[in-house]
């Protein structure tokens, strides 16, 4: 009796341990990574080791060492709780950015493929002409109208990578369209709201979702461009870009206040771009 | 194990001999054996086929003899040579020694057997460029247009130029061997090489075959068809499951097959057997099947017309810009219970008209009934009710279900919205899945998780659940091996018996047609060029197009007499 | 999902053909124009209140008079179909209008700085397809240590940031081992990292897609033809494959472009390069509307040169969209 209650209970962690055993080895790493940054930006205070604003101008522009372990400022501010505490105002911008983007992104380009004729044209025109300009200069054309400002940082980005997106939707939803289950759904009778609604979309979800993970990774490091360039967040904040920023003039004397706060931007994008493409591979053997 | 082969011509040597060979791929616990244990050898002058269903290890069988099973094979034999030499473990180096100038390969569907971007010249010449045959530039082209002459491509100085899709399929296999031919090599190996062809290209590369057996090759030839092999081959091989079930002359295997499934493939051949009788055995249908009896003489002419299609017309913008009609002028009408057949090779417009049928397609001009209304000239929205008294079966019903659908769901899915309670509806998908003869096992997969055959039985599925007056079936079972063809066609034999469905038939394989069809219309380039009662047109056919195809047909060597006459109509492939 | 068999075939007349594509890219470049035209119109509050600070560098109000006379000075007080007509008008004659902060025409201060800047992308360009068709025609398709290390690599630059990969570049190949100048200036040893920061970058996408298709293509029963026709497999990848796997790469370096001017923007700046860069930061900061805006349409009509230079390129490649 004793075992059988064993063997029921114990089930449900096997059959975990069987999906955790099936995860390949980067894709936990990337998970791993992912989920400490995670951690970063909901409770920066459980991972810092000192004050992110605290200055001790005696220990300023120090390489990293054991008391520091990602060196210091030119305040001598440690680097490593500050790059921590940038975590959640990064992490907040390129979800903020990513959820605009694909929004606009799934209006325009999603109309474009289930109207078809005319309004797909005039839709697709528009995606084009603004596919033509450069991300970043179309970022740049939003800093420019509305001076910079965190909300103008996230729109700028939003908007400036929302043309690709568009664009990718639009064939996706295309593709999708004229599948034959779509057809098959016609002949059945089915209205094409009805068709939309229980094929379309949920079809085109899979691989948006992988987009939005990749997108995530890549809004913050436009968004660090920008801020990069002195274009974003006001200084004090140690938002990743702007640690950027004010570390682009020390980095002949100091490289890490401008290698490690980039590193950190490539370590989320790069985790969430791996975790993306593991779930577009995933999704796709499923269909 | 040679005493029971034929000998042909006893005293020429073996120029190839397989011993126990034996692939498999992957290692360890993951190994997957594919060939186990086969053994044959071949004289020059000499046909051997290979014939198996899909996944017989076939052609894995025939990519072994040329080095090219694949990096992450493991071919093991106990003896494989050609001309006295050992061929286990040659280098890659040695292997291309041989490859194109002892052995020729022809791979099936040149369109994607000749590199697309590569013109039909370089690709005939580049083995005699690789092994060094040509001295000069002037040497290379005239070889490679007496290459195309040989086979047979007519004006080989222009398609020498030209790019593999601006010739026809039949041009471009043609073609292909060639590319084979071109070093003059002692065996050819011909992997489906008629697969993807229209009948008249088939029997133009079957004649091609045959002659350059009688030149002194060897040929070794692969099929699934048993009706394709059977005019070339002096040897067959059975296979399944990577195992040779049979082997014997072609004569001994049509006369007095030994093994259930070489009989099995032989049954299952449509063109073998009287039409309307069953293909599989009768294991395979769980339902008891009723007596069957011919249809063809049973049919009342009073019974009520059902779709009724008049001087239907359809254009498409061609390559040129110039409007081409695909549909131009074709009328027709299905009755109550009847099968009407649609046969035509590829591009004669018989899945435009299947499309205007449904109302997908909006026809130029002319316009189709159903049951005595009006049905392609109304709005979609007054059409949509009415739509689930038409059915459609695809070629390829994977692309026709929602893959993230599970089977229960896509059949449910179309069940008319009579049937309200989700107790009522379970019950009529187990009971619609029963009568297809899959097990209600199968509820909770999805698509993927299916064979082919299982696939065409929920597309059958999905197709009666709205109790439909007509099924269109737009090439049902052409993608399916042939005993699964047979199971289906059986299948949907007994249903429309069962049912009284009407059949919308459209298929380009004439025997399939023949044996399912209570009529039958012939199309050519957009037009009718034949209709009638299926037998009477077999009997009797009226236009020369209609004969060249039946001539053309495939079959048995047991019917050979019959078989393939020379009056080939050229056009046909163009 | 558009394979290179799926190509769709078009027959029409080159020059048809040609004529259409210039019709299209001129609707292109005169939706960007109308583009930069609102751009100059949505500024939020009053546009002269705008150009006397950025020209003045005071933020108080100023006076009406000055207001009256800047707003007369650029026609502000027009209609704005007025000033619209105009807009385009001015471009057709080459005016892109005057700088706020420089008081020079936004032409001529593009003019000057766009050359290092397309030198830049276009010596990337070449080397990140250099570097993509080298490393796939050796490596892709290979299951050895090499090629899972190329794939990672490819996933790492495809996704760093490009200023950070330039100022790792800068750091150690520079300030440390000191093999190029730090501060290159425009010289062609000033050129060499710049170049190699935006090309790696690029070279990570390039790889990808060619790769990717690379590995489809070796498994075409054409290439197994051609194998049992006794070609080697060196052969086989430089002959066959290569060029099927670049017609995917050729349709990406039209949008290459763009990225690759983004990237430009943000490595001149690491370089401290005399490029658009710069006076395109400097123009967003002071918010000198019309520079940036004539960035936008010099830009969108390269985007448009470059797709038709593309296309161009893809009709040599793939011989079946020009025959039939």
């Amino acid at each position: 009796m004793s075992m059988f209650a064993e063997v029921t209970l114990s089930r449900p962690l096997r059959e975990i341990l069987a999906i955790v055993r099936h995860v390949p080895f980067r894709i936990a790493v990337c998970l791993i990574i992912f989920g400490v940054f995670v951690l970063a930006a909901m409770a920066p205070k459980v991972l810092q080791t000192h004050d992110p604003l605290a200055i001790d101008l005696r220990s300023a522009l120090q390489s990293p060492s054991i008391a520091h372990w990602f060196g210091t400022d030119q305040l001598g501010r440690d680097l490593y709780s500050r790059v921590v505490e940038g975590a959640g105002q990064s992490l907040a911008i390129g979800l903020g950015a990513t959820a605009l983007s694909m929004s606009v992104a799934m209006a325009i380009g999603g109309a474009a493929a289930l109207s078809g004729g005319l309004l797909d044209s005039i839709l697709s025109r528009i995606i084009d002409v603004l596919f033509a300009i450069p991300t970043l200069l179309l970022a740049l054309v939003f800093v420019t109208v509305f001076g910079p400002s965190v909300l103008t940082e996230v729109v700028a980005v939003g908007i400036g990578t929302a043309p690709g997106y568009a664009r990718m939707i639009r064939g996706q939803m295309l593709s999708i369209k004229g599948a034959g289950y779509v057809e098959a759904a016609k002949v059945l009778g089915h209205p094409f709201p009805r068709i939309v609604w229980r094929h379309i979309l949920p079809n085109a979800m899979n691989p948006l979702t992988a987009m939005m993970t990749i997108g995530v990774g890549q809004a913050i490091i436009w968004a660090s461009g920008l801020a990069f360039l002195g274009l974003g967040v006001a200084p004090p904040a140690p938002e990743w870009g702007a640690l950027l920023n004010a570390g682009r003039n020390y980095v002949i004397y100091a490289w890490w206040l401008e290698i490690i706060p980039g590193l950190a931007v490539t370590a989320f994008a790069l985790s969430l771009t791996i975790i993306g493409r593991h779930l577009q591979d995933r999704l796709e053997g499923q269909r | 194990m040679s005493q029971g082969r034929p000998q042909p011509v006893p005293q020429q040597p073996d120029l190839l001999r397989v011993e126990s060979l034996r692939v498999s791929f992957g290692r360890g616990i993951a190994e997957n054996t594919v060939v186990r244990s086969i053994s044959f050898s071949l004289r020059p002058g000499q046909c051997l086929a290979i014939v198996g269903e899909s996944g017989s290890g076939k052609s894995v069988t025939a990519r072994s003899l040329i080095g090219l099973a694949g990096r992450y094979a493991n071919v093991h034999a106990r003896q494989l040579s050609f001309d006295g030499m050992d061929l286990i473990g040659l280098s890659d180096r040695a292997w291309r020694r041989i490859r194109g100038t002892e052995i020729g390969f022809v791979l099936q569907d040149a369109l994607v057997s000749l590199d697309p971007l590569r013109r039909i010249g370089k690709e005939v010449g580049e083995g005699l460029l690789l092994h060094g045959a040509v001295s000069s530039r002037e040497e290379l082209a005239q070889r490679v247009i007496a290459l195309l002459k040989l086979v047979g491509v007519p004006e080989p100085e222009t398609r020498a130029e030209q790019l593999p899709h601006q010739l026809s399929g039949g041009q471009r296999q043609r073609a292909l061997i060639a590319s084979a031919l071109a070093l003059d090599p002692r065996i050819l190996i011909a992997d489906e090489p008629t697969t993807a062809l229209d009948v008249t290209a088939q029997a133009h590369v079957l004649a091609l075959l045959e002659e350059t057996k009688t030149r002194g090759k060897a040929l070794i030839l692969i099929s699934h068809d048993l009706a394709v092999v059977s005019r070339v081959a002096d040897e067959i091989l059975v296979m399944r499951g990577g195992e040779v079930v049979e082997r014997g002359t072609a004569a001994q295997i049509f006369r007095d097959p030994r093994h259930p499934y070489t009989r099995q493939l032989l049954d299952a051949v449509p063109s073998g057997r009287p039409p309307g009788s069953r293909l599989s055995p009768s294991t395979i249908v769980r339902s008891p099947l009723p007596q069957m009896q011919l249809p063809l003489q049973s049919l009342p002419k009073s019974r009520p017309i059902l779709l009724e299609a008049t001087s239907l017309v359809k254009r498409f913008k061609g390559p040129d810009g110039t409007l081409r009609a695909a549909v131009d002028g074709v009328s027709f009408e299905v009755r109550s219970g009847e099968t009407l057949g649609i046969v035509g090779e590829s591009g004669s417009g018989k899945s435009t008209m299947a499309r205007m049928v449904l109302a997908l397609d909006e026809p130029d001009e002319g316009a189709v009934q159903f049951a005595g209304r009006p049905w392609t000239t109304l709005a979609e929205c007054e059409r949509r009710a009415r739509r689930r008294s038409l059915s459609i079966i695809y070629q390829d019903p994977l692309g026709s279900f929602d893959p993230r659908w599970t089977v229960g769901r896509i059949i449910s899915d179309s069940l008319s919205s009579d049937v309200e309670t989700r107790r009522k509806r379970q019950e009529r998908v187990i009971e619609l899945l029963d009568l297809v003869g899959l097990s209600q096992a199968l509820l909770d997969r999805r698509p993927l998780e299916l064979s082919g055959g299982q696939r065409q039985r929920v597309a059958i599925a999905r197709a009666i659940a709205p109790n439909p007056a007509v099924i269109v079936c737009d090439e049902p079972v052409s993608a399916l091996d042939v005993s699964i063809q047979a199971q289906v066609l059986d299948l949907l034999g007994y249903l429309k018996d069962h049912l009284g469905v009407s059949y919308l038939f459209i298929s380009h394989d004439l025997s399939v047609v023949r044996h399912i069809s209570d009529r039958l219309i012939v199309m050519r380039r957009g037009r009718i060029v034949d209709s009638g009662a299926t037998e009477e047109i077999f009997r009797n056919p009226l236009s020369e197009y209609t004969k060249s195809l039946i001539a053309a047909m495939p079959r048995l060597v047991r019917d050979q007499h019959i078989g393939h006459s020379t009056t080939i109509l050229e056009g046909g492939i163009a | 999902m558009t394979g290179s068999n799926g190509v769709r075939i078009v027959a029409h007349h080159p020059i048809v053909w040609f004529a259409r594509r210039i019709f299209s890219g001129v609707v292109v470049v005169w939706a960007a124009a109308t583009f930069a035209f609102l751009i100059q119109c949505v500024l939020p509050g009053d546009r002269a209140q705008i150009i006397i600070n950025v020209t003045s560098g005071n933020v108080g109000p100023a006076s009406s008079a000055e207001l009256a006379a800047i707003n007369a000075k650029y026609g502000f007080d027009q209609p704005l179909a007025v000033q619209y007509g105009k807009y385009i008008l001015q471009i057709l004659h080459g005016d892109l209008g005057e700088s706020y902060q420089q008081h020079r025409p936004v032409a001529a201060i593009i003019a000057e700085r766009i050359g290092p800047t397309i030198v830049l992308a276009i010596a990337a360009l070449l080397i990140a397809w250099l570097i993509a068709i080298l490393t796939t025609l050796f490596i892709a398709g290979r299951d050895n240590i090499w090629s899972k290390l190329l794939n990672g690599t490819q996933v790492f630059l495809a996704t760093v940031p490009p200023y950070w990969l330039a100022t790792i570049l800068l750091v150690l190949f520079a300030v440390k081992l000191g093999i190029f100048p730090v501060i290159g200036g425009n010289s062609p040893i000033g050129l060499v990292l710049p170049t190699l920061a935006l090309a790696l970058e690029l070279s990570g996408f390039f790889g990808q897609v060619v790769q990717n298709e690379f590995t489809r293509v070796l498994e075409q029963p054409f290439v197994t033809s051609a194998r049992a026709r006794g070609m080697s497999d060196f052969g086989v990848r430089l002959r066959h494959v290569l060029r099927h796997a670049a017609l995917p790469g050729i349709t990406l370096s039209g949008w290459a472009l763009g990225r690759l001017l983004s990237g430009a923007i943000l490595i001149e700046v690491v370089f401290a390069r005399q490029g658009l860069g710069g006076v395109l930061v400097a123009a967003t900061s002071s918010r000198d509307v019309p520079i940036v805006s004539g960035a936008v349409l010099i830009s969108a009509a390269l985007f448009v040169l470059a797709s038709l230079i593309v296309d161009l390129t893809y009709r040599v490649v793939d011989p079946r969209i020009k025959l039939t």
